[in-house]
């Protein structure tokens, strides 16, 4: 009699949970778009934020809501975007590949330390103890805090200290930018070939004690350039991206090469008349 | 270690570094030569920037205003040399960046007399007329935290301010500008207090004077001004005893609440060297154009206490003290909470209260950094009883937001004992100054993202 008395009151309890969990499921059901899934499993899950969205789900959210296009995620390939265009049946949206690119070139070769840091290994870090004691106020200071933030590989420290940008693994997430105490890093579509690469705002050419790749403010390239590409400002010159920008003729006249043209493999091309300097090793203090 | 407090005048924990004040705590102050360009950058206090009210090529004369206070949180600046304006541009500073600021060319022949301006009378004067005065005269801390002494003045509303705690420890080994600015200026001081005392309200003013000098508390003693209700304590040696938190400990025996300032357990701390520079400067109406700094440390050759003109440039100081060949670090400030200075070319500024010289012998380089071992020697130390240790494994791993919420990082007044004591010889201080930079970086840009937001909602409201 107790076993059937078990069985009742455990069965009973088992049909009403039972009938509770599947009303509660039929009511409180969120119906959500199939389709959101579908695109997060065809986005690449670096969650890395490029696309201004948090994460890949949110950014597959909103492809699916129609607020963006899937043009914005940079990671992925041409062919995964097309196939997330077709799939949603919407616009490709294309947009101009972005990569990070660096407004400094001294590496060790041709900017000095004023003095030699000790402390934690990161310029972050550096840049608290009075600037990190790199001669130029601005200049990278070459820890690669950068190198650490990014999560593509996309950036490496060469032997100059300086970090070099891979054109073909950079997503533009924009971490680098962040890491940067200098601020040094911007992200510039790839069609900007010109490009100044320093940020002193000093005019002169004392700053080249520091640095012999530095900006000295002397306004050839702005004067070079046609019409109103290269205005002076702040001592820096600034292009305007907005005019025709694919020509070398600004660069040729600058005596040291801080303003450059980027080839295709991502090489600097220096103009005609700047110095070269062909030292490998460490520019000591003092030399010219 | 600590079970029991043995010094029941002074706070708990703490450090005791070697002093090394005896080189130059004999040495009388001296004026110091004006060199040629002086360099002035316009944030030399924490606030806002003054605002330059000179031309390029104008002439000035010493003590005038060159630039005006570019708010409530800000003081003005004056000349500190007769000459003329050569350049307004980006000028060197300590903190690794150039800023605005004035080239000034002294004029070599010139007498330098200084510029009187209006005075303020210490009887008849207003307690905001003085504060005014106090920010006219361009007054910030001289301890070296260089905040503008009016707004720090300023009692707030429904509080109200028992004692004046004058901060004559300078617990900072090396230091002794305080010890001589109290054996030589105390008539300055005194008048400085009687300001002091109007403008806080407060009923009486201590001035705290560490044991290791006991003659500039007989010296303050023996002059104390009979209608003046000024007394004078003197504390035992320790460090971080001239932290403002921990005098107000060690004298009324009150701790002072996390975040909070002294005034909430009625006490306001202020600088000695800064009360004199108010009695010297307010009767006249001058602004402060000089003031007096120690230059130590085993590479110096004239080791002294110097009253050196500000924006004199370091480069020029170290020339005209001379300094020893090997000469391998400097450090502007104490040892303990200076900064390291990577460019000599940079200036003095209000805040500068010493210029430390190494040699070789004495710098250690590539100092090999080990894992902690959780020894506990840094909570020991703390004066703020906070957990050094803990927040310095968080702070490798970037966890920032739990040593805000969970470990107080914000409380750190970056004394540096935690890094004194570590025997791992992790740079504990400097993890914290990155971590605090770093939320203050992210606090500020979700300030400016909310206030984003505000305004694109009430433009769609309005729209």
């Amino acid at each position: 009699m107790s076993i059937l008395i078990a069985i009742v009151a455990l069965g009973g309890l088992t049909l009403l949970l039972a009938v509770l969990l599947i009303t509660a499921y039929r009511k409180l059901y969120v119906w959500e778009d199939p389709r959101i899934d579908m695109v997060e499993d065809m986005l690449p899950r670096a969650n890395c934020g490029a696309c201004g969205y948090p994460g890949c789900r949110p950014f597959a959210e909103a492809l699916v809501g129609e607020e963006t296009l899937p043009g914005k995620c940079t990671v992925s390939s041409d062919e995964g975007r097309q196939a997330i265009a077709s799939f949603l049946g919407v616009d490709l949206g294309e947009e101009e590949k972005q990569v990070a690119r660096l407004a400094c070139a001294g590496g060790t070769n041709v900017a000095i330390n004023r003095a030699q840091y000790e402390g934690i290994r990161s310029c972050q870090g550096a840049a608290l103890i009075s600037g990190g004691g790199k001669g130029c106020f601005w200049g990278c200071l070459g820890h690669g805090d950068c190198e650490v933030s990014c999560d593509f590989g996309a950036i490496t420290m060469n032997e100059h200290g300086l970090p070099v940008v891979d054109p073909e693994k950079c997503t533009a997430c924009g971490d680098c930018v962040e890491a940067c105490p200098k601020d040094l890093f911007s992200l510039q579509p790839v069609s900007h070939r010109l490009w100044v690469a320093c940020k002193n705002l000093e005019q002169g050419d004392d700053i080249l004690e520091d640095c012999q790749v530095a900006c000295t403010a002397c306004g050839r390239c702005a004067m070079d350039a046609p019409g109103d590409l290269i205005t002076m400002q702040n001592n820096l010159p600034v292009i305007n991206y907005s005019e025709n920008h694919d020509t070398t003729d600004p660069i040729q006249r600058c005596p040291t090469g801080a303003i450059v043209f980027l080839n295709d493999e991502g090489g600097a091309v220096k103009g005609k008349a700047s110095k070269k300097i062909i030292r490998k090793g460490q520019r000591a203090m003092g030399s010219t | 270690m600590s079970i029991f407090n043995f010094h029941k005048n002074s706070f708990k924990h703490g450090i005791h570094p070697p002093e090394s004040k005896d080189e130059t705590k004999g040495l009388p102050i001296r004026q110091f030569p004006f060199a040629p360009v002086i360099i002035l950058p316009m944030a030399q206090h924490i606030g806002a920037p003054s605002q330059i009210v000179v031309r390029e090529g104008q002439e000035v004369h010493r003590g005038q205003l060159l630039a005006k206070a570019g708010g409530y949180v800000s003081v003005p600046m004056h000349a500190p040399v007769s000459g003329v304006v050569r350049k307004i541009g980006n000028v060197p500073t300590i903190s690794g960046q150039m800023t605005t600021g004035i080239y000034l060319e002294a004029f070599p022949f010139s007498t330098q007399e200084v510029l009187e301006g209006t005075p303020v009378d210490p009887d008849t004067a207003t307690p905001e007329e003085i504060l005014q005065g106090i920010q006219d005269a361009g007054i910030v801390g001289l301890g070296g935290a260089a905040f503008p002494t009016h707004v720090k003045l300023k009692v707030p509303e429904g509080k109200t301010c028992e004692t004046l705690i004058i901060n004559g420890v300078e617990c900072e080994p090396y230091l002794t500008t305080d010890h001589r600015v109290m054996l030589e200026q105390e008539a300055d001081i005194f008048m400085g207090i009687k300001y002091l005392l109007k403008v806080t309200g407060a009923k009486e003013a201590v001035i705290g004077i560490e044991a290791n000098k006991k003659d500039a508390a007989e010296h303050l003693r023996k002059h104390l001004p009979p209608d003046l209700p000024i007394s004078v304590k003197v504390l035992p040696v320790k460090y971080p005893q001239g932290a403002e938190k921990m005098l107000v400990t060690a004298i009324l025996g009150k701790e002072v609440p996390s975040k909070k300032l002294p005034i909430e357990v009625g006490a306001v701390v202020v600088n000695v060297a800064t009360t004199a520079e108010i009695g010297r400067l307010l009767p006249h109406g001058r602004g402060i154009q000089e003031r007096v700094i120690t230059i130590s440390g085993p590479g110096v050759k004239k080791k002294g206490n110097y009253l050196i003109p500000v924006g004199t440039p370091l480069r020029f100081v170290l020339e005209h003290i001379g300094v020893d060949e090997a000469i391998t670090e400097v450090y502007m400030g104490g040892p303990m909470m200076g900064v390291a200075v990577s460019n000599l070319d940079i200036p003095i500024v209000k805040g500068t209260s010493g210029i430390l010289v190494f040699t070789r012998k004495e710098v250690e380089l590539n100092v090999k950094t080990y894992p902690c071992i959780k020894c506990g020697a840094c909570v020991d130390a703390c004066p703020l009883m906070l957990n050094p240790s803990q927040m310095g494994i968080l702070a490798k791993s970037e966890a920032y937001d739990e040593m805000v919420t969970d470990f107080n990082l914000m409380d750190c007044f970056e004394c540096g004992s935690c890094t004194y004591v570590c025997p791992s010889h992790i740079p504990l201080v400097q993890y914290f100054r990155l971590a605090k930079r770093q939320v203050r970086k992210r606090e500020a840009a979700e300030k400016e993202a909310a206030a984003k937001q505000e305004a694109d909602k009430k433009e769609k409201l309005n729209a």
